[in-house]
Formats: structure tokens, sequence, C-alpha cells
């Protein structure tokens, strides 16, 4: 059996509500409220980046493989779009912190907000092809949003980690399916700051073509139907597109309200489906179906059919858990201190 | 700080491996070569705690080079579970309420970067547990 041995999720204190965005650049918050289906997102404080979120995120999912020896990984990848470094992997520095150096294959992941469920996905087949005996693969992301865009409403930070293995699985993978395209809705183009996007584009011939024609092929694949499943997560770039997919696909509300997280916490990028995943991990019970499905603009969608194994009722409490982390103290930011955790500030060049 | 010596300490920066001294048990945090109280030689990797509590802290409100754009923040004394002595920034928490006594957690933070275009420095600090 192949599937996940450990599983943790990391989301920062600091957050924005809609409101406080929206006065600034005289929008409507109700719009936002409503259209998008956002409250809040999460905020990086100035001291962390994608590898101080994965390095938390790892070592929670390490708890979690109760005993598992970090030199016991054989593979690393991380994947997000916003690396601390255009050259120097994210990866080597987490293998580091986790003491899980130096034998260990390691590599940085990028394919906009699906990096991190790539990162699972090339996991699961190396474990599954005896190539390593245990893979940790982690999606993250601090995205960033350009003042006043649309963007900026839901672009938000936090990474969940997940460490795939053959023996001690919690959650046992039955099915995967990639769906791939060449779609320019959404990119970020070389020494860019800020990306851009293609607006209402990045709907029906991107998110919700990708998405669909993924969860469908894994459908067939598998043959099961939304009816066989107790939990359904697909990537979150807004509160809207997941609940209006899952619907398109014949998911109730129900079976998406555990892991459908963008509400409060934006829109996570690499991180978005794996820490609703985390979320759904955090309440399942043994014998539970999780339908999952990544998006990335650019485009494509992994698909994955988890079921969820005895174990599960024994990590479940080994480490912080991921709704807690979105429900306990947060810290709510003006926008200029927004501002100015994210840079988004110019200063003076120092002499 | 220079890459080379960012580089050596990561083990205590990143993992927080302390020497302990196999002959008395002294734990020197950062490593040392030699025992301060026996004068052994010869030490034992361990790894600190991971929890405290705040023995004392300042609020730093002029602050070094490097760290200004973070003004005010908190440096505390913490006693680790393992009674280990550690100095370090305390973040994630409101400055009014911070106090003497308070638990506090180790997370791997951005500690400084050297300049815009150079290496990131990262290390340990501290949260309310």
């Amino acid at each position: 059996m192949v599937g996940i041995v450990g599983y943790g999720a990391y989301v920062p204190r600091c957050r924005i509500r809609v409101e406080e965005i929206a006065k600034i650049w005289g929008a409507d918050a109700e719009s936002f409220k409503r259209g998008l289906l956002l409250r809040e997102k999460s905020v990086p404080a100035p001291d962390q980046d994608l590898i101080t979120m994965s390095v938390e995120a790892a070592r929670y999912a390490l708890k979690r493989a109760a005993g598992l020896d970090p030199k016991e990984l054989g593979a690393i990848y991380i994947g997000a779009e916003s690396h601390p470094y255009a050259v120097k992997p994210s990866g080597t520095v987490v293998a580091e912190a986790i003491g899980a150096t130096p034998d260990i294959h390691c590599a940085d992941y990028e394919f906009a907000c699906k990096a991190g469920s790539e990162a699972m996905f090339v996991t699961l087949g190396l474990v599954q092809a005896d190539y390593v005996k245990y893979a940790l693969a982690i999606g993250g992301d601090t995205s960033q949003g350009a003042p006043g865009d649309a963007l900026e409403y839901s672009t938000a930070a936090g990474a969940a980690a997940y460490i795939m293995g053959r023996d001690r699985v919690l959650a046992e993978i039955e099915h995967t399916h990639s769906y791939t395209t060449d779609t320019p809705d959404f990119w970020r183009r070389d020494l860019q700051h800020y990306p851009q996007h293609g607006g209402r584009f990045t709907g029906e011939p991107a998110y919700f073509k990708h998405v669909t024609a993924c969860a469908r092929a894994l459908f067939e694949k598998s043959g099961t139907k939304p009816g066989d499943f107790k939990y359904a997560v697909f990537h979150q770039p807004n509160g809207k597109f997941p609940q209006r997919v899952s619907r398109m696909l014949g998911f109730t509300q129900k079976q998406i309200d555990q892991g459908w997280l963008a509400p409060t916490l934006g829109n996570t990028y690499s991180g978005s489906s794996p820490m609703g995943l985390s979320a759904i991990l955090d309440v399942a019970r043994p014998g539970d179906r999780i339908f999952m499905v990544s998006y990335g603009s650019g485009a494509g969608s992994d698909g994955f059919i988890w079921k969820v194994t005895e174990r599960i009722v024994e990590v479940q409490n080994l480490a912080p858990q991921t709704r807690q982390q979105l429900e306990h103290k947060p810290r709510y930011l003006d926008y200029g201190t927004y501002a100015k955790f994210r840079r988004k500030i110019r200063k003076a060049e120092k002499v | 700080m220079i890459t080379a010596r960012y580089w050596r300490e990561m083990p205590q920066r990143y993992r927080y491996e302390a020497g302990k001294c196999v002959k008395c048990g002294y734990v020197a945090f950062p490593p040392r070569l030699i025992c301060p109280v026996c004068q052994a030689r010869e030490f034992q990797t361990v790894t600190l705690a991971n929890t405290g509590k705040i023995e004392t802290f300042t609020v730093i409100r002029v602050a070094p080079s490097g760290f200004e754009d973070e003004v005010p923040y908190a440096m505390a004394v913490i006693k680790l579970d393992d009674g280990v002595q550690v100095t370090a920034q305390v973040v994630d928490v409101d400055l009014d309420e911070i106090k003497i006594g308070d638990r506090v957690r180790v997370e791997f933070r951005r500690i400084s970067q050297d300049g815009e275009a150079g290496v990131i420095f990262y290390g340990y600090k501290f949260v309310p547990a």
C-alpha cells in the first residue's frame, strides 16, 4: 500500500480583511465578499517565506509520521511560485533544517498553483517504483497580487507537507490523473514582481475546463461517482470557484466544507488544495474516501483519490491542525502594515 | 554575516544542535571545543528542547544595522524545558502583552539577509506556545 505516512500544514498568524484592501482602492468590499466569497486572507510576516513555512509544515508531517527518521527520506520536492531564490533550491534549506541531508534527492518545482500537487504526484510515483522508501512533498507559497488588482484580495500564504511511503500509511492513494494543455490564463515573466492574468479568461477555458476534465477522467478510471466520497477538495483561487466546480461535478456543499479554506485563508497558490486536504485529514475517519483535484495556470490539474486508513486516528492530534491554526488568535493588519510586510513600499537605496 | 560562517553554524541555527560534555554533562549552545566547567574536550551532539519560557526580555526600538525595519521587536532570554538558556527574538506577539514567564516555542524564521541580492540567513525565533 502506497500513500501518505505523515502530513502537516502551516498557516501564518497575520491576516488582512477584504474591507481593509477595498478601502484603499475605492472598491466595493461587499462585491468581493459576495462575488468571490472571500472575507480575509493570511499574510506572511516579514521574517516568513516559502522556506520557513515549509520547514514548519515538514516538522509537523514528521511528527505525524511518528518515529520516522528524517534520514530515511529519499527525496524532497517543494512546489511553489514564490521560491525565495531565483537560483538556489528551497529544498536544500528545508532538508538541512529537518535533518534529512545529505543522502536525499532534491528539486524545486514550479507550475503556478499546482506545483505542490506535482510534488505529491512525483513522490507517490517514486515510492510506488521502489526508487525511494519515503519521500517528502511540499506545496506552499507567499503569493503576490499587484496593488489594486483583483488578485490582491486573494493572494495568501501557507504551506502543506506530505510524506509518502509504503508502511504506516494513513491515507492510501487509489488513483491519480493529470490533465495538461497550453492555456495562457495567468503568468509572470522573468524579473517581473507581479503576475498578470487574463481576467475572466481564467475561468471557463482555464480553471473550470481543466478541473472538470481531470475530475471526470478520474471518475472514469476509478469507476466512482461523487456520492462515493465523504470529502472533496479543489484548488481554491477564491471561495467561489471551488464551490461552483464542485456543483458542476455533482458534489454537495457538505462534501467540500471541511477542506474549503479560501473564504478565511485566501489563495495559498501551490499550498491551496494540499492545505485543504490537510484540513480534511484532521477530521477524517477510517474508510473515508477523499477526492482531490488541483489546478495550476498555464495550465493543468492533478487528481487524486485517497482512502483513509485506521492509522488516521492515531496521528490527527500529533501536530497542530489546519483549521485550529486558521482560527487561533489571528493578528489583523491595516493596509499600511500589510504593504510594509509585503515589500510594496519603495524605499530609498542605501548608500 | 559572511556566508561561510552562516554555513558552519547551520546545525545550531537550523536544528538547535548543542554539545553535551561527555564528562560532566554541561550543555554548550552554541557548541564549544572545551567544556567551560571541567575542561573536557569530548562532546555528544544533542538537540535542544523546542519549548521554554521567557526569563527576561527587552523591546528593541533602535535596531542595529539590518534590523531597522523590524522595530519595535522583542529580544528575550528563554529558558528551555531542558534547562538551557538561549537569547532570541520573540515574534508573533503583541508587545503590550509579552511578559516574563510566558510559554514560547521555537519556529524557523528569516533572521537577516546580505542585502537584496545576497544570501538569506535563516534560524530560530520564538513564538507564543
